[in-house]
């Protein structure tokens, strides 16, 4: 198991460390949104995750579409807007799609595709399969109120979801005081008055962030409803493109070097 | 033998009935569904003989059109039913930015079977926010249908097309004529989309009515014949795909066009079928163009105002006779108004 998720971070780690590498070429022409510094959340809930299940992310999703099997020649494909991407060039970065490993695909529209996987979820039990259906988004997502909107109907109806919050303390270049309270900090907590149990692990650490989605996907599987997973993380580089962003000021090389 | 009479809101029930036992994996649902009024009689007692298909969903548009999505995405087919068209814009973010455009952006051919339903309210003091009708507005949008029932038989046509067809759209319905009946067949059929629907013929112009504007316009075909001046009428009935085809036949045989639209004129659906003929029929034109919409305003809550509000046949008659050059004449049948229909809320 070990091996296996230090294979999937890996594979994430080196597959945009190529993008960043390439980029300056001007050869792929869509705005990138890098995971790198993340890679343990994705890892550790797709490990947790069959082919049968769903999987949903956001505009920062190559970690969760490559952690849950997508195709890596069909993303390196994509981002250089070529027929066969895994999205036939008509998504880009923002639209990784694999529906042969249960990814559903990804939206650009923050907190778009939450509502979608408690509908894969509500599908999966309509059509009586085990499916789970997992949603990635950052910190930021659960300021739409879509987020609340679905928490309440996931716990309605006890869907199988997991609710994944990659929270990386920013939005674009704007960190976490001047957009949520600090009564509300705990993003995890956010499912209480829902009943939904809500775990917070250090996003970092791939084994914490394993074990945490194992016990979130068997209870889903069991009928026992959703969860909500906040990974905290950091994202190394800056919201889009391929450098660190402490030029522009709004955080130091201090706290990037942490 | 005369053909079954039934009411547009027992077409749409019949029709949803018929596809929930079609298709094992549709599901019927949004706000009221299994409540006893059904939406407005649309959706009464599916719930009890699909208890786990016709769903009741809580007041959160977005997420209940997010809901929809998901579940196409993964095998099922959805109805998702709005008892104002208003509150879609609650939910656009998925309408626009995702049903719409999922299975293109993701380089896909796959279906998308999401079907919205939305009714169009009116009367009885609706206002601004309860009456609004944005057939243009998603019309806009590539990758969306969006259609119109005017009749019961339409109502049930065009909304088996809408699920069998397994693609994103709209059907647009009109809370005044939920109460009116029509030749229904019992068995299931579907209309196809982008196929206007000839009301009456005539060789002096042409109005290409939608959904309740169909009967305004049938009423100033009679008091236009009176004149003299014979109308043809199109029931347009699906907005996008629009069936330009059958408009620009039409509008070449009587060279002049009157768009008689449920919705604001700029940049509207009327001003779409102005650019088609003017395109692609500008030379058969024998008068300007004449576009019936309602004043650029919200809708007016209080009944003399409302009244005032809403075109209705005899302007369409009027603005028929101003385009070709005819001088009016009193109306010789009589006009019901606003206020003296039987309303409902």
């Amino acid at each position: 198991m070990h091996e296996d998720l230090y294979r999937r971070m890996l594979l994430l780690r080196l597959a945009e460390e190529k993008v960043a590498a390439l980029y300056p070429q001007q050869e792929m022409r869509s705005p990138v949104h890098l995971y790198i510094g993340q890679e343990a959340v994705a890892a550790g809930v797709c490990a947790n995750l069959k082919t049968t299940d769903y999987a949903l992310g956001s505009h920062r999703s190559h970690g969760s579409y490559l952690a849950q099997g997508g195709s890596l020649k069909a993303m390196f494909a994509e981002l250089y807007g070529r027929r066969d991407g895994c999205a036939a060039g008509r998504g880009g970065s923002m639209h990784m799609v694999d529906e042969s490993v249960g990814f559903l695909g990804t939206s650009a529209l923050v907190g778009g595709t939450i509502p979608m996987a408690v509908g894969a979820a509500w599908s999966a039990r309509l059509r009586g399969t085990d499916a789970v259906a997992a949603c990635f988004f950052g910190d930021a997502a659960v300021e739409e109120g879509v987020f609340t909107e679905s928490l309440n109907l996931a716990a309605l109806h006890r869907l199988p979801v997991l609710f994944v919050c990659e929270n990386n303390l920013y939005a674009t270049c704007t960190p976490l005081a001047p957009r949520q309270p600090a009564a509300a900090a705990e993003i995890r907590r956010r499912g209480e008055p829902f009943g939904i149990p809500g775990v917070r692990v250090d996003g970092n650490d791939v084994l914490a962030v394993h074990e945490a989605a194992a016990t979130a996907v068997a209870r889903a599987r069991k009928g026992e409803g959703p969860t909500l997973l906040e990974c905290m993380t950091y994202r190394w580089k800056g919201h889009v493109g391929p450098d660190a962003d402490t030029h522009l000021g709004y955080r130091s090389q201090v706290e990037l070097d942490l | 033998m005369p053909e079954r009479q039934i009411t547009y809101a027992e077409a749409l029930r019949e029709a949803q009935h018929q596809m929930l036992a079609e298709f094992p994996n549709l599901v019927v649902m949004g706000l009221g569904v299994p409540d006893p009024g059904g939406v407005f009689g649309s959706t009464k007692d599916l719930h009890k003989d699909f208890p786990t298909r016709a769903l009741d969903l809580p007041l959160s548009e977005e997420a209940n059109a997010g809901v929809a999505n998901g579940m196409a995405l993964t095998g099922m087919r959805v109805i998702n039913v709005h008892q104002r068209v208003d509150f879609l814009l609650v939910c656009a973010n998925q309408i626009v930015n995702h049903s719409a455009k999922w299975r293109y952006m993701f380089g896909s051919e796959a279906a998308m079977p999401v079907v919205y339903r939305a009714v169009i309210g009116r009367g009885w003091g609706q206002g601004a926010q309860h009456s609004q009708s944005l057939h243009s507005l998603f019309a806009h949008i590539p990758g969306f249908s969006v259609v119109m029932p005017a009749t019961a038989g339409d109502a049930k046509g065009l909304l088996i097309q809408a699920v069998r067809a397994g693609q994103p759209c709209l059907v647009l319905e009109h809370r005044n004529l939920y109460g009116i009946k029509g030749e229904v067949p019992e068995k299931p059929y579907a209309t196809p989309f982008g196929k206007a629907r000839l009301v009456r013929e005539g060789r002096h112009a042409t109005a290409v009515a939608v959904s309740q504007m169909v009967a305004e316009a049938e009423k100033a075909a009679e008091i236009l014949a009176k004149e003299g001046v014979e109308l043809e009428i199109l029931d347009a009935r699906s907005i996008r795909p629009l069936d330009e085809e059958a408009i620009l036949a039409s509008v070449r045989k009587t060279g002049a066009l009157v768009a008689c639209d449920t919705s604001w004129a700029f940049c509207g659906f009327s001003a779409e079928l102005a650019a088609l003929v003017a395109e692609k029929a500008f030379r058969d034109l024998k008068a300007p163009v004449a576009r019936v919409a309602l004043p650029p305003i919200p809708t007016p809550s209080g009944p003399v105002l409302e009244a005032a509000y809403y075109p209705n046949a005899l302007t369409i008659a009027a603005e028929t006779r101003r385009i070709l050059g005819r001088r009016g004449e009193a109306p010789s049948v009589s006009i019901t108004n606003e206020r003296s229909q039987r309303e409902s809320w």
